[in-house]
Parts: structure tokens; sequence; C-alpha cells
């Protein structure tokens, strides 16, 4: 079914009872050319991408749970591609052109809504590095405007210019910037892959993988063996552990990453804003909540949920910022899995095991890479080449010294 | 988080900074003939396990030892904390 205002319209009339499920249940087979394993935003627009892109529809998604019940329903929404980096804004800066056409290339009203995102500046040294990720980004052709104090009072009113220890001086702006909604996005290229005849299933669990003489032949699930030529996997929070079963040893990390929402409240906060003196984040949900969150807890976790003394320096990080939040009640709080990698940049790459490709290390910026994730690990497995926009994230940048670190930390995941 | 410190008592995971898994306690041979390959291998690849893991912590607001962490990752239940030192030499190191 197309959605459209006379579909609206239609279905209004007639009592909304021709609406249909998105997508079908179907049962397994035994045998598909291609496995995606993980039903997150990026295993779903891998599909996608395989059938719509390249015409390959023998495709097959397993998820343990549901579809999206990962990282995909418990990041904070936001898409933006200011990076510094050469290997990363290619790749960022095609994921914001394809957000930018989601809507209409999908059918499917996923919000995205450019309002910004700002990198607030607080002295001297830090304007300097944001001039200059600012430059570099206007130089790969991304939108990059750096703010004054004065542009940004009048846009953002309730934030504390005048702090004693951190007065704002300024910003790095991406207007093209913004938030999405995250569940939507899942199920938006879920239903476009499954109407091009990808089977999408779901309470399928990968136990195990079929390698034989160091060749994917397919995977071992809780729903019986499923053969595959290619297998695909996106798991990301999951990767070492799944991975881990065809018994490779990652570049990353699992780390907890936790955020907070706030009761709705009127609109008090335009676009996406990041505290340059604190571990602290913060935008507004099209409900009104002020979704908000900071730094990883920083130990090794697969726990999705994290410790009170990381919630108490995010919000003391919100407080510095904006004392107003300090009346806001939050209304939930949680904490998703996050592959964290050794320089902080993702991997879409094949392995050493034939058949069997791999995409994660996403860190916490996996949501808004997920348009061109999808697309570029179908190019990969479809044509076995990576696509152009990934080329920097191999597998084995840490021994060929080819590292992508936009904070420059070194080998030490969670300080990315 | 209770980090039950084998000199001090159980004090505050706050109080203290993580750095990773255990295994970096064992740093490769430099002067091997594979040493490039194993110092990629030591510092870049992990196991990353889902449930009990051994990993180095640091009392940075405490007496500043290093700490062997025995913790599950998918509980955040600490079953044993030693001395990173005693671990060390208990491994054949010099200290």
């Amino acid at each position: 079914m197309r959605y459209s205002a006379l579909q609206i319209l239609r279905q209004g009339l007639t009592g909304n009872r021709g609406w249909k499920p998105l997508w079908r249940e179907p049962q397994p087979k035994q045998r598909y050319d291609i496995v995606v394993v993980g039903g997150g935003g990026h295993g779903v627009a891998t599909a996608y991408y395989l059938a719509k892109a390249h015409g390959l529809t023998d495709v097959a998604v397993l998820e343990k749970g549901w579809l999206g019940s990962g990282n995909a329903g418990r990041n904070t929404t936001i898409i933006r591609s200011n990076y510094l980096l050469p290997g990363n804004q290619a790749f960022y800066e095609f994921s914001m052109k394809l957000w930018e056409g989601l809507e209409r290339e999908l059918n499917y009203n996923a919000m995205v809504s450019q309002r910004g995102i700002v990198n607030l500046f607080h002295n001297d040294p830090q304007r300097d590095a944001a001039a200059r990720r600012g430059n570099a980004m206007a130089l790969a052709g991304i939108d990059a405007v750096l703010l004054d104090r004065e542009a940004l009072q009048r846009k953002f009113p309730v934030f504390d210019f005048d702090n004693e220890r951190f007065p704002i001086k300024g910003g790095l702006w991406q207007k093209r910037g913004g938030t999405a909604r995250h569940d939507a996005v899942v199920w938006g290229y879920a239903r476009g892959a499954d109407r091009r005849g990808v089977d999408l299933i779901q309470n399928c669990e990968v136990t195990g993988f079929d390698i034989r003489g160091g060749v994917c032949r397919g995977v071992e699930t809780t729903r019986g063996a499923i053969g595959a030529n290619r297998v695909a996997v996106c798991v990301a929070g999951s990767s070492g552990r799944v991975m881990g079963l065809a018994g490779l040893r990652l570049p990353i990390e699992s780390h907890v990453l936790q955020a907070c929402v706030t009761e709705g409240l009127k609109p008090v906060i335009d676009g996406a804003i990041t505290f340059g003196a604190g571990h602290f984040y913060v935008c507004q949900s099209d409900k009104g909540g002020i979704v908000f969150g900071g730094d990883l807890d920083g130990y090794n976790s697969y726990a999705q949920r994290g410790n009170l003394p990381t919630v108490e320096d995010v919000c003391e990080g919100g407080m510095a910022l904006m004392p107003a939040i300090g009346r806001a009640r939050v209304l939930r709080m949680w904490g998703g899995v996050v592959d964290m990698s050794m320089d902080g940049s993702p991997f879409i790459d094949g392995t050493p095991v034939d058949g069997l490709y791999f995409t994660g290390g996403w860190c916490y910026g996996g949501f808004k890479a997920i348009p061109a994730g999808g697309y570029c690990l179908a190019h990969l497995v479809a044509t076995g080449a990576p696509h152009p926009a990934a080329a920097a994230m191999r597998l084995d940048r840490f021994a060929t010294g080819a590292v992508i670190d936009e904070n420059g930390a070194g080998a030490q995941p969670n300080l990315h | 988080m209770i980090i039950d410190h084998p000199l001090l008592g159980p004090r505050d995971a706050a109080e203290f900074v993580y750095l990773g898994d255990a295994g970096l306690i064992d740093r490769p041979d430099w002067q091997a003939g594979d040493a490039a390959r194993r110092f990629d291998d030591y510092l870049h690849l992990r196991d990353n396990p889902a449930g009990e893991h051994r990993e180095l912590w640091f009392h940075e607001q405490g007496d500043r030892s290093w700490l062997v962490v025995t913790r599950d990752t998918l509980t955040h239940e600490i079953v044993r904390v030693e001395l990173a030192r005693d671990v060390a030499l208990a491994r054949g190191r010099d200290r």
C-alpha cells in the first residue's frame, strides 16, 4: 500500500479498516543467497539497498528480538555530518544526503527534521578547533557556520551565556543536521525491503556460523540452520559476541551509553546542542521531551543499563549549560550497548572468512549512519569491492596504521 | 558499583579509572621476530566477552594502586578484586 494524503482520506472515511501490516511474517527458508544478521537500522537498510540498488532479493534478515529492538530503539536520534577527517567526511555526508531524500525514497514518514546541530565552545583553543573543523567540513562540501555569541543568544535564550566558569563564546553550526524518528527509520526500511521480496525473520537468534575451509556457508539459528552464499553481520553493540561465534577477535569493546528524556515541555531548544565544557548534549523531541545524554560509563558492559555517577555527571553538565533544566522532571532513563572501536570510527569490511561481511564499531554514532551504512555494506556484499565513501573503514587499519581517530585519543575505546 | 579494594575495603567505583582487559598486563616481547603483529594484537584486539571479564582499574581518587577486577559484563556483579601487582608477579613478571 502506497501512503499518500488521498490514502489517509480514504481510510479515514472507511473507519481506518484498510491499513495493512508493514511487512509479512515469513517462515525462514532453508537457504538464501544472502543472510543479514541483525534487524536494526543497519541490517534492514542493508537488505533494502541490496534489493533496491543491486536487484538482489533472495535475502533474509535474521533478528533475535523484534525489528529495531536494540540500539535503533535506544539512541537519541541525532543526524549530522560534522566530521574532521577525510575517511569519515565522505561517508557521513553521503549519509546526510540520503537522509535528505529518505522519506520520498521510502514513501514513509521518518520525521527527518533538519533543525541544525551546534557544538558550543567556551574558550579560544576550542574556537580554533571549531574553526578548523568547520573549514575542513567546508572543503569537503559540508555546510558549516561559525556562530558568535550574539547569534547564539538570539537562537538559544535559555542557555547560561555568562556562566562564571564556562561562558559560551560561540558554536560550530551545521544547519543541515537535525533529528529523525528512530523507530520510523527502521520501519520504513523494513517495509521497503519487504515489498521488494526480502524475508524479515524476527525472533530468530543466530547461534553459530557454518564455516568450512575458511568459507562461510550459512548460519545456525534458534529456528534451524539457514544456508547462504554470503552473510553480512550488522549487530553493533554485540559485535564482539556474534563475531566471536565465527572465531574472530575485533578491535572493539562493548560499552554502555546512557540517555534520559524529560516530560513534554513547550519548545525551548531549537536543534541539537553539545556542551563543550562537560559531557552533555541535548535536543527536544517533537513531543516536547528534552532528550539528553553524555559520555559513556566507561567500562565494558552488555547490561543495557548504567550507573548513577554518570547520570549525575551528565546532569551537572546540563545544569551548567541551561539551569532551567533543573525544573524539568526526568521521565525515563536507559542505557544502550555500543561497539566502541579502537579509534572511534566504524568498520564496513570483509573478514578473513570468505563470504562473511561485517559492519560495526559504530561507537555512539550509528544512528545517523544508517542510510549510508546500509548502502555501503550492500555495495560491498553485492560487488565484493568497498564503496568509495566507506573505503577507509577497513578492519585491518590498525595493523596498517591507517586509523581514523577524530579525537586523537589513541587505542583506548572509552576515550573516543 | 562498589569495588572491594584488597587494602582499603569497599570503595565507590567512581573513585576509579577504567583501563580495559587485564590482558594488557602481558606486554609482548619487543624483540620477538613478529613483534609488530603481536603488538597490533595486544593494543587493538579484544575478547570483549559477555559474562565474566578480568579488567584493570586504577584507584585514581584513592591510593593510586592498579587492581585486577573480575566483573560480569552482563550484570555488573564484581566477583573478585586483586592487586594488579600480585597478578603480574604470579604471571612471572618482575614487578
